[in-house]
Parts: structure tokens; sequence; C-alpha cells
């Protein structure tokens, strides 16, 4: 791949991530910006990226940047949480609490050390999903699914955090690590949609497909 | 538009959709605990360069341990190669595993997950063969946390046909003595043959519907002569302590096991597809070994002893192999690796002619240049046209003339004050200067001679560019003895006096302030150089020292936040007393020439009457050239090997690549 360097004493590779998924969650979708040398095609470079990378990374699409930025154009993202051995119901009475509170404060570790912040306001939408089978296939434990749509802010709210502010204010105590899903991440419609944020890049077609 | 940007969408999806899960994969029960621990990623796989194969498809399986953690193992060159020499073999198969941190090994066992390779996940218990390589002895105590957590019996006398043979070799697997209860069979010296060779025997052992069982197998393994099985052997002691002999206790098994040398690296281009880490590991470049073996005749050096004789890779062959494992990896930077890699006969126009090559590119080169001499900074000069300038490092080893003859480290100090002048002149602002302390005969005031050379150092380069902007870094190593080496009859000093030396040297560095300003020191204490000691000149009856101390949490003993050298002292009290000897006996005792040593029925090639008389010509402060340019001095190595001196110069150059543009598709980055 023909990647651009910056300048300076000790040249780095222009690779940017927007907004990258915290460690031990899954993602469909991620996003980044690659600075090249000279133009490619983009389907040949998402190719030559999906065939280096380790299985379960794939590429799904790339197009040429342009316009607004990456960052300007993610918003907000929506997460799927499955948190297996959890009643539904006692999620649905924690969600109803969380969902009525105008601020739930929450404590997290971060570089400059121990943060509060509010995990409430972030959150746009916060549903238990009832009809969706459970994923990992598993029918005998019974497995609680919570949807999440969380506009990006600073300090950025997680799905860690909206589960420790479960935990705040409904005392949910998940006895098993939960499986944690980005599904998608982008601009923010009035109706509380995200859209793809390479959309605006596309010329009416897709490049990549999936 | 001249490049421009291009984003992508990217998928990592959770293992309960797309990630392919093998049969015998522990995967889906390790995968819930890495969330718990630090620095997942490493336990993940699927680097590119990695390979999977099928299962079944396999007559001959291998996992491959580097024994310490991802971030050090994974760059590890002997592991990476000999996992491409064995995964090209139609009907064998080799993964990786290394040395998982104490978090996950408490989650490990308490949720019953065996220690698995990294590769396919498969548990290290189903493999045929567990390869470790050993560059230092501090790796012991991680393979039995790795053995155990295989669920293989600690104790080779109890394992069973089912069990994997557990093989040792790199470095120190040339006095594997320490480690004897817990290897089945160690490897010395070169191992990219030999393990073609086992692979070979087990396979056929196999096909032949195993007879004999795993006891059939141990006795053709050892038949070859270049394959130490410890069972077969038995030693006998005196009532003072030391060794009387070491025996076959059977019939059919040599009295002496000898080392394994690979002629012709041109014939052995490896690594061709080097793994690209996904964690942050030590070194992330594509090294490629210039040249193996070193005659250079430093006493202290084992790899240099052990390796002989010099075989040089070609300057074409090195060109060829840095084209393709950069385009099939996309490393930035190139090692050129090797004991002393100035030494190579054509270093010059493999330095500029690969310089030349990758002008404008973003690659660097770089060359662990240890050699006192001006020519190392006209070669760094050259690696540096890119205008990435590397840390220029020079090891005089001693700080007086006087152990330098007794180490043979011919370099005088004039020329070392001359060599580290150029480089400041030349642009460089820093040099780092590397001593070890505690080498046999040595006194406070050889010690206290490095502050004197670090001072001038300064003096003399801040003369030269009329600037105070320059520094240098004096680093110092403890020295310990190893097997195969004149001083492995030399006696340690005890840590506090070592630690004395350095406080010292401190004070002596710093008592010019101007100067001790200009002047970074860096130094290990003696304590872990002590334990290293004991276990690289130790017997078979360190093995029970070894395992009450990783009995009693003993991890990771290379790292100082893991090392506990009271946790050695206690077991050694403990068990050593049992047998009528002590710490100090191993290690601050000097042997006398007609001991048995613990290695001496290992063959080096090394004859040990000439490691005697290097012995006394250290004492006697005489020093010792090297064969390249003088005649042969009868080390031993060629006629007991049957080796030559492999060196060129070829005449060849390096001709400039033809630019590619564009993408590259590295065809099967994945299988």
């Amino acid at each position: 791949m023909p990647v651009a360097f910056s300048q300076g004493f000790t040249p780095h590779p222009k690779i940017s991530y927007a907004s990258a998924a915290p460690t031990g969650v899954a993602s469909e979708a991620e996003y980044l910006e690659i600075g090249l040398r000279e133009p490619v095609d983009p389907e040949q470079l998402r190719l030559a990226l999906d065939t280096a990378l380790s299985p379960g990374l794939d590429v799904l699409d790339a197009v040429v940047a342009d316009g607004a930025s990456l960052p300007d154009r993610i918003e907000a993202s929506r997460w799927r949480i499955e948190l297996p051995q959890v009643d539904p119901d006692v999620l649905v009475r924690a969600v109803t609490v969380f969902a009525a509170a105008d601020e739930v404060l929450v404590e997290r570790m971060t570089k400059q050390g121990r943060r509060t912040f509010d995990a409430r306001t972030a959150v746009i939408s916060i549903d238990v999903d009832v009809v969706s089978p459970t994923p990992s296939g598993d029918s005998a434990v019974p497995c609680a699914i919570l949807e999440l749509v969380v506009r990006q802010v600073t300090p950025s709210v997680r799905p860690d955090d909206v589960l420790s502010g479960l935990r705040v204010v409904a005392g949910l105590e998940p006895p098993v690590a939960p499986k944690v899903i980005r599904l998608a991440q982008g601009t923010l419609t009035a109706q509380g949609v995200i859209v793809d944020p390479l959309d605006a890049d596309r010329d009416g077609a897709t490049i990549g497909g999936r | 538009m001249v490049g421009g940007r291009v984003r992508l969408g990217i998928m990592s999806v959770p293992s309960t959709s797309a990630r392919p899960v093998v049969a015998n994969s522990v995967w889906p029960r390790l995968e819930p605990l890495l969330p718990q621990v630090t620095k997942p990623i490493q336990y993940v796989g699927g680097e590119l360069g990695a390979v999977v194969k099928e299962w079944d498809a396999a007559t001959v399986r291998w996992a491959l341990m580097y024994p310490d953690a991802y971030e050090v193992g994974l760059p590890n060159q002997g592991v990476q190669i000999l996992y491409e020499v064995l995964n090209e073999l139609p009907d064998a198969l080799a993964e990786r595993t290394y040395a998982v941190w104490p978090d996950l090994e408490r989650l490990m066992r308490a949720h019953g997950v065996p220690q698995f390779t990294v590769d396919a996940h498969r548990p290290v218990g189903d493999f045929d063969l567990f390869g470790v390589s050993f560059a230092t002895e501090l790796g012991y105590t991680n393979l039995l946390t790795a053995i155990d957590l295989a669920g293989i019996p600690l104790l080779a006398a109890d394992r069973t046909d089912a069990d994997p043979v557990v093989v040792a070799g790199g470095h120190a697997a040339f006095n594997p003595e320490p480690i004897a209860d817990f290897v089945d069979a160690a490897v010395l010296g070169d191992g990219e043959e030999a393990v073609l060779e086992i692979t070979g025997i087990v396979r056929e052992w196999k096909v032949e519907g195993c007879p004999g069982g795993r006891d059939e197998l141990l006795l053709r393994l050892a038949r070859t002569e270049s394959v130490y099985v410890p069972r077969f052997y038995d030693v006998d002691y005196l009532p003072d302590g030391r060794i009387q002999r070491v025996v076959p206790n059977r019939a059919d098994v040599p009295f002496r096991v000898h080392k394994r040398t690979t002629m012709d690296l041109d014939a052995w281009p490896y690594p061709k597809k080097p793994l690209v880490p996904l964690a942050e590991t030590v070194h992330e470049r594509y090294a490629v070994e210039i040249f193996r073996g070193c005659t250079r005749g430093c006493r202290f050096c084992q790899a240099g002893m052990i390796t002989r004789p010099v075989r040089e890779r070609s300057i074409t062959t090195v060109g060829q192999m840095v084209q393709q494992g950069l385009e099939f990896s996309g490393f930035h930077e190139v090692g050129l690796l090797s004991l002393s890699s100035a030494d190579h006969s054509e270093i010059g126009d493999m330095c500029s002619g690969l310089a030349e090559q990758y002008q404008g590119t973003n690659v660097s080169l770089s060359l662990p240049s240890t050699r006192v001499d001006a020519f190392n900074i006209e070669l760094a000069q050259e690696l540096s046209r890119n205008g990435r300038r590397t840390g220029l490092t020079f090891a005089p080893e001693g700080g007086s003339e006087r152990i330098r003859k007794v180490i043979n480290k011919m370099v005088s100090k004039e020329d070392l004050i001359r060599t580290v002048v150029t480089a400041y002149t030349n642009g460089w602002r820093q040099v780092k200067l590397y001593f070890m302390c505690g080498l046999p005969t040595e006194t406070d005031a050889d010690v206290l001679e490095i502050a004197d050379m670090a001072h001038e150092v300064i003096r003399a380069g801040r003369a030269a560019t009329g600037s105070k902007d320059i520094r240098c870094t004096v680093s110092i190593g403890g020295f310990v003895p190893k097997p195969h080496t004149p001083f492995q009859w030399a006696a340690m000093q005890r840590p506090e006096v070592i630690d004395h030396r350095l406080k010292l040297l401190k004070q002596a560095i710093n008592a010019d302030r101007s100067l001790g300003r200009a002047i970074g020191y860096r130094y290990h204490d003696g304590e872990p150089s002590l334990v290293e000691g004991l276990l690289s000149r130790g017997d078979r009856r360190i093995g029970a020292v070894i395992r009450r101390v990783w009995e009693n949490g003993g991890r990771f003993d290379g790292w100082s936040e893991h090392f506990s050298y009271q946790r050695w002292v206690e077991a050694a009290a403990e068990v050593l007393p049992g047998f009528g000897v002590d710490l100090d006996w191993y290690t601050i005792r000097e042997r006398d020439e007609l001991e048995v040593l613990p290695w001496d029925h290992l063959d080096s090639g090394l004859d040990k009457d000439w490691l005697w008389q290097d012995w006394q010509d250290a004492l006697g402060e005489y020093e010792q050239d090297d064969c390249r340019w003088t005649p042969c001095f009868d080390c031993g190595v060629c006629p007991a090997m049957d080796t030559e001196i492999q060196i060129g110069p070829t005449g060849r150059k390096l001709l400039p690549l033809t630019p590619v543009n564009g993408l590259k598709l590295s065809a099967g980055a994945q299988q």
C-alpha cells in the first residue's frame, strides 16, 4: 500500500482511527482514514488490506476521502449488549429507572486517573430487545439484550459506562461478562437514525458492497 | 491529485459468527477470559505470516515456544525460522505458544483452560512435540508453568505415550542439565536441519504404529548422536559434591552428543514470511541474519564460542531476502543481524547497496554495531541516508586496558575516543557505551577506569564539536560465566561486591559535575546475574531448586518486576544442603582443570584443552587473534564438526530495484 508518511524526524504512516471501539468489544462498524502517496483504486486497496489483516478483521468498503473529516461524521454509535443469565424483566425495570433519570453519575479509570461523569445525557435511546433470539443460541440460559444509541461526547460514554449506570440506579449486576457489539456509527439524523459516514463520499453506487 | 486519502469501513466480528474455530480449539473457553486480562490481543493470533494447517492432514505436529511474553517472544528469529521450515513440510504442522502472564495463568487454572497455541488455540498437550527455545536460563520457571498448564507431567520420567516429547533448544541448551528432569530431549546448535531430522524420526515411528512407545522414540532420537536424552545418562558424584562422571546407562546411546551446524546459509533463506505482530513487541522490523558464528574470541561470549565457524550469507541472498521480506510484511525497518555485523566481508557494499535501493522509501536500516571501529560510523552514515538516525552503541566491555586483555576485547582507549569523537563530528549527539562488571580478575580500579573513559569521551567530543550538546550513556551489565567458554572455570563475584563497584563508579562519574551531567548511567544489580550464573553452570541437582522456586511463585525471572532474589536464595538453601553443596559452591567457586563439568559430555566442537589454555592466556593477559585473518589457533571446532569458515567476498553487487508503485497483493498472506 503506498501509504504516505508524516514529516519530521521519525516519520509515521498517516493512519487515523475515528472513535475506535474499546478493547474486548466486537464491532461491525469501525472506520479509519489512510493518507496515500498516490491514487489507488479503492476496491483494490480494500482487497489488499483485507488479505493482510487477521481472520475476523474484514475490510468491507473503501472510498476516496473528500469533504468533511471523518471525526466530524461520527456523531453517534448503536450498540448491542448481550447479558447472559440476566432475566429480561429485571433488565426492563432497570432500564426504566435509568431512562427516567436526568443524570446518572458513574466512575471510570482513565489515563488521567479516576473520573466521574454523567452516563445518561449522551444516551439517545436505550431499549430491551425482546424479540430477537439469543445470538449465542443457548436457549436453556436466559439472556437479556440491550440496544443503545449513544451520542459521541467527551469524555466518551461507552457501553460499560451505561452498564455502570444501570448498577448505580437499579443495582443491576450481570453474573457473567457481557458481550458488547457495536452495530453502527456515523451521522445522526433528526429521526435518530445513524447514517454510514462513508455514504457522503459515495457517488451513488457502493464501491465495496457488503 | 497526488496521493489523497481513503476511508475504510472495518468489521471485527465476535467468535459467535465468522471466526473459524478448529475442532480441538480452546478458543470458546479462552475468549470469555480475555476481557479480564492485560493486553488480551497478545493471545489472539492471526498475524500476517501465521499459518493454520489442518490437524488431521499432518502426521507430525510441533508446538514451538519462546518461554517469555509475546512481546519478547514473537520477534525471536529462531522460533520464526523453525515455524516456517516445519510448516513448509506437507505432512507436518507447527504452531506457536508464548508464556502467559500471571493474570491469565490464574484464570486459566480457575477455568481449566490449558496452555494453548496462538495460531489455532489448540492445547499444547495435543501435539507430538513441544519445542522450547532458550536464549537465557531465566526462562526455566516459565517452562515449568507451560508444561504444567499444558497438563503434561512436570517430570519427564512421569510422562506417557500420550504426552508430547518436550525438546529444549537455543543457546542455553548447551547445558540443559538444570532442566534435565523436565525435558525429554535437548538439541545443540543450529535448528533448521535438526527439526527436519527429528520430524523424520517421529514420522517414521508413528507410521510404524509407535513401536516400543515413548522409550523407543527417545532412543531413536538419541541414536542420531545430536539429540541429547538426559534419561539415558547417569551422573555420579564425588563425596565433595563434584561430578565423578556422566555415562550412558544403556549400551546403544553415544557417550557424547554433538552440536548441529547448518552450512551454506544461502540454502536456508529464512524467514521468508516474517510474522507481523498484532500487539506491540520489542522489535518490529524485518531481521535478516547476515552471518552466523563469530571468531573474535571474546572470552565471556558464549554465543561466539558455540556458533563457530563463521558462515556468511552472500550479499545477493541478503538483498533478495530483504526485498521479499519487506514486500511480504510491510515493515519499515530492516535489521542486519549477526554477532558482529560490521565483520561481514562485504558489509560496505551491502549497506550502500541497500541504502541506495531504499532511498526515499521510509525504510530504515539498522546494524547492531558493537565493534569500536571508525568503519562502523561510515556504515552508520550510509544507513542513515534516509534521514533516520539510529543510535550508535559501542561495546568496549571492560574499563581498563588490562581487563580488556583478559577478556580478549582488543581495543585501545585511544581508538575508542577517536571513534566516538568521529561519531560526534558526524552529527551524532548521543552514543551508548556498554561495559561489564564482575569479570574475572576485576578490581575496583578496573571498573573506575570506565568513568575516566566516559569523561575523556565527553571532553574530546566537546573540543571537537565546539558544542556542549553531546552526551554518552554508560550501560553496565553483570558478567555471567557460561558453559563452553574459557570463563567456564571462573569464580563469580558476590552481588554485594558488584553493587559496591557500581556505586563507586557512579560517584566517580559524577565527581566532575560538568562532565557528569553529560553522562547517563544505567546498570543492573548483581543479584539477577548470580542466579543466571547458578543456572548456566548448574547440574541436575539444580532442577530441584528451579522447581521449588516455581512452586513458590517464581515466574518471568528475566523481568525485574517479577524476579525475586530472595526466592532463589531460600530455595537453594532448602534444597542444596541435602546434596552437600550450596549456592556459593555453584557461583563464587573457581573450578580446577580436572573437574568434570556438567556439560563435558555435550560437544560444542571446542577442544577442552584449548579452552583451558585460553583461560590461562586470559589470566596471563595474553590476547588471541581472529582465525579469519590469522592462522588457525586450533580451537577444535572445524575438524571436530567437519566444518569450515565460509566467508566472501563474492565480488557481487546489489542491483538497484525497479521502482514498484501502487498496490501489491501479497499472495497467500493467510492460509
